[in-house]
């Protein structure tokens, strides 16, 4: 916890506290505090791409943690 | 194994480790033509058996070209039509890891072209899926274009890399699931045996990730070691790290293990 409070402290202060995948990192965290079982699928849905097509192409060969904006 | 040192292997042996399985993956580079991948398979079912044998570790393998390495249609086709040959080499147990990895089409047309060489040589397959955010939407993307061979027996395919959200789509679907462990992203030791909790041990096994990036061949006996320390019995732990391995593997006739009567 204190690993990603210093994470989110850290990309405020390098400016990048709207990147796409912070702001999924945050949208993901409210998870964290659900009286549910069942966190760990949530989280990992919403970090998801949520389309059902193949893309026409690959045009690059990592992952991000979170699907990228139109 | 291709992206470790020998000390690797004697690690896994001393810590009760009775075979070692390679699928063909991505060496960390793409490589520029089929005869990189030649020299590849050699290498899995040639030099590196004779390698493990040393340390006494029995050592198979898987063949394909990995997803990441499938964007190119025509490599892919020249990389395939160097398989079937090489099928019958002792420690050859079938197709993979084949799979996604961003989902591209043309990644799935590499998929189908290797579910089809399965087929066609009754070859047990292997299947990487992808990863993070690519993970769920590849997941069911493999899930259909398997699906879509009337002839495919699920039991005889194993869709690996599944995680909290794509483990019960593959089991579900009759497939074996598989989990690959890593020290410190993807998968951990504890997140497997949380799943396993969760969804029993049936068509379920654990692997080590060996590759070239951070990883731990002992990762499976540390999943052992925290199945134990959460109360789970010595025959819960044998079946999900040994005896799983061995029925799944054991539909190869090649895949024989001394003292074993599989």
């Amino acid at each position: 916890m204190i690993d990603v409070a210093a994470f989110l402290d850290r990309v405020q202060r390098f400016g990048l506290d709207d990147d796409y995948r912070v702001q999924a990192l945050k949208s993901a965290m409210q998870e964290l505090l659900s009286a549910s079982p069942g966190r760990v699928e949530r989280v990992l849905r919403a970090m998801s791409d949520a389309t059902e097509e193949p893309v026409p192409s690959a045009t690059i060969q990592g992952a991000f943690g979170a699907p990228r904006p139109a | 194994m291709v992206s470790r040192v020998t000390d690797d292997y004697t690690s896994m042996v001393t810590a009760g480790c009775r075979a070692v399985c390679e699928p063909a993956f991505w060496a960390g580079f793409d490589r520029k033509s089929a005869r990189g991948f030649e020299d590849y398979f050699l290498q899995l079912t040639d030099y590196e058996p004779r390698r493990a044998k040393k340390f006494l570790l029995p050592h198979f393998c898987w063949l394909c070209i990995n997803p990441k390495e499938s964007e190119d249609v025509k490599l892919a086709e020249d990389v395939l039509a160097l398989i079937p040959e090489l099928l019958d080499r002792p420690n050859v147990l079938g197709i993979g890891e084949i799979g996604l990895n961003k989902n591209s089409r043309n990644e799935l047309r590499v998929l189908e072209m290797h579910i089809q060489l399965a087929v066609d040589h009754g070859q047990l397959i292997l299947v990487h899926t992808p990863h993070l955010e690519d993970k769920l939407k590849g997941t069911k993307l493999i899930i259909d274009a398997l699906k879509s061979f009337s002839n495919i027996d699920a039991g005889r395919v194993i869709i690996d890399h599944v995680e909290e959200h794509t483990a019960k789509l593959v089991l579900d679907q009759g497939f074996w699931a598989g989990m690959t462990l890593y020290p410190e992203s993807k998968c951990t030791p504890a997140r497997a045996v949380d799943m396993v909790e969760l969804y029993g041990a049936e068509r379920i096994w654990m692997n080590s990730a060996c590759d070239w990036g951070v990883s731990d061949p002992l990762a499976v006996p540390k999943a052992g070691l925290e199945m134990r320390r959460r109360g789970h019995t010595e025959a819960v732990v044998d079946r999900i790290l040994y005896q799983n391995p061995i029925s799944f593997l054991s539909q190869c006739p090649k895949f024989r293990l001394e003292g074993e009567s599989t």
